[in-house]
């Protein structure tokens, strides 16, 4: 059977890691190619690269590293950040990802998660979702689409948003919880379940990973097909191997 | 000193499959990524790889007028189909309310069901993306230092049906039992990506470059 995907995710400003890195055996800790190397030999599924740079100057340098790790590095990468127009999508691809992540752009945008897909294959378009809750307690559940980090509400439904990105040619989708990214509680496992019930393509859950069996429940309770991590892997609490090995005994299916 | 020629008529990432090629050449090997027909049929091996819908891999190959080169390619060296590289050869997919592909091998491509499910009860999703185990059904040059059982990287939503079991040297599960890798004579193709498939697709690759099948 398919195995459940480990993604770490790399948020990389101006070409290098951010957030800290701390292998012990890598001197240059912000390294985002030996970075990637480390986590392909211990057997990541994926990674995930994050353009988190502010200065337009300095965008450019996403794209050396994606050529760099994809000349070394024989696992799918996705970039997400900054991706706005189709000339983006096809700048990365060119470089050597596998997939682009739209976020912003698709809200203010939602033709373009189209263009792209019908240009470049829904395969290689994951659409970002930033979902918050904001049903008050004892209402039935309810989250809506945030954008600017979490910051700017957007009216949308989450659940009816993701229906819609996958209409428009979305070929995965990245869920992220606002409520959660951060606090090492836990992805929010009922926003996961609802999307991934919702829709007919995988979701990749995010946002809230402390320890390992937030990765366990995030496939068995929240059923995602795939889960996203940066953390607890920057800060090598936790190898991916020993991830994979945590979720294999507890019964879910993973590349060993 | 050989080339390997990847068939570029603008279909999928063939830059990442120019480079698994290269990590794993020796010093004598050139790769070159190329539509032109001569070059193709002038190179020692090639690799066809593909992405996207079945009717825009046929244009594609139709503008770059490759049908020919192709076939003559298929039929005489050493020859990898990767994805839809695999699904073309096929007579025809029911993508885009049925497509004519190249046909050298008499068989459909048909869509995954989309009401799977898991032993769980949860949905199985289309497209089918990640890992799977390939169980090798024949043995063949190609696997060699293949474990059996390994899991690659696949993404896709159509799976070949070939009418000849013969062709069949591996298949994978999800949801139902499907044509994961096919051979025959100097042919191989596969619905997964070696090019993405970390130590067994580099080893895959490298054992293509020894391949010396007759032809």
């Amino acid at each position: 059977m398919l195995a459940k995907r480990i993604i770490p995710c790399l948020d990389v400003d101006a070409g290098r890691v951010v957030k800290g890195v701390q292998f012990v055996e890598i001197r240059d800790a912000g390294d985002p190619v030996e970075v990637a190397r480390r986590y392909n030999e211990e057997g990541a599924d994926e990674i995930t690269f994050l353009d988190i740079t502010a200065s337009s100057d300095d965008r450019e340098t996403i794209v050396q590293v994606v050529e760099q790790v994809a000349g070394e590095v024989f696992i799918p990468l996705t970039v997400g950040g900054g991706i706005r127009k189709v000339e983006d999508v096809r700048r990365m691809l060119n470089a050597g990802a596998d997939k682009v992540a739209i976020n912003t752009a698709a809200v203010f945008n939602p033709d373009f998660v189209k263009q792209a897909a019908d240009r470049f294959g829904a395969q290689c378009i994951v659409v970002a979702i930033d979902a918050k809750r904001v049903s008050a307690e004892g209402e039935s559940l309810r989250w809506e689409i945030f954008t600017h980090g979490g910051r700017k509400p957007t009216g949308l439904d989450a659940v009816e948003w993701a229906k819609k990105m996958v209409t428009n040619g979305a070929g995965e989708i990245l869920l992220t919880s606002m409520d959660r990214d951060g606090t090492k509680i836990g992805f929010d496992l009922k926003l996961t379940r609802a999307i991934a019930d919702a829709v007919s393509v995988p979701v990749i859950a995010s946002g809230g990973v402390g320890n390992l069996q937030h990765l366990v429940d995030g496939v068995a309770e929240g059923g995602a097909d795939a889960v996203l991590a940066a953390s607890i892997f920057h800060f090598a609490e936790y190898s991916i191997h020993e991830a994979k090995d945590y979720m294999a005994r507890r019964g879910v299916e993973v590349r060993l | 000193m050989q080339t390997i020629a990847v068939i570029d008529y603008g279909m999928g990432n063939l830059h990442s499959v120019a480079k698994a090629i290269e990590h794993v050449a020796g010093a004598d090997d050139r790769v070159l990524v190329t539509d032109d027909a001569d070059a193709i049929l002038g190179a020692e091996r090639v690799v066809f790889p593909g992405q996207g819908a079945a009717r825009d891999c046929m244009n594609a190959i139709s503008e770059h007028q490759l049908n020919r080169a192709i076939l003559e390619a298929a039929a005489s060296k050493p020859f990898f189909g990767i994805c839809m590289g695999l699904q073309v050869l096929l007579q025809c997919s029911e993508e885009n309310g049925g497509s004519d592909l190249l046909g050298l091998f008499p068989g459909q491509v048909v869509r995954f069901p989309g009401d799977m499910h898991d032993t769980q009860g949860n949905r199985l999703k289309i497209p089918h993306m990640g890992w799977n185990r390939v169980r090798q059904t024949q043995d063949h040059p190609m696997w060699s230092g293949v474990p059996e059982g390994s899991r690659f990287y696949f993404v896709h939503s159509y799976y070949v049906r070939p009418e000849d079991s013969g062709i069949l040297a591996g298949v994978s599960d999800y949801g139902v039992e499907f044509t994961s890798v096919i051979a025959s004579r100097n042919l191989f193709a596969t619905q997964f990506h070696p090019e993405k498939s970390a130590d067994h697709g580099l080893r895959l690759l490298q054992n293509f470059l020894r391949w010396n099948p007759e032809t």
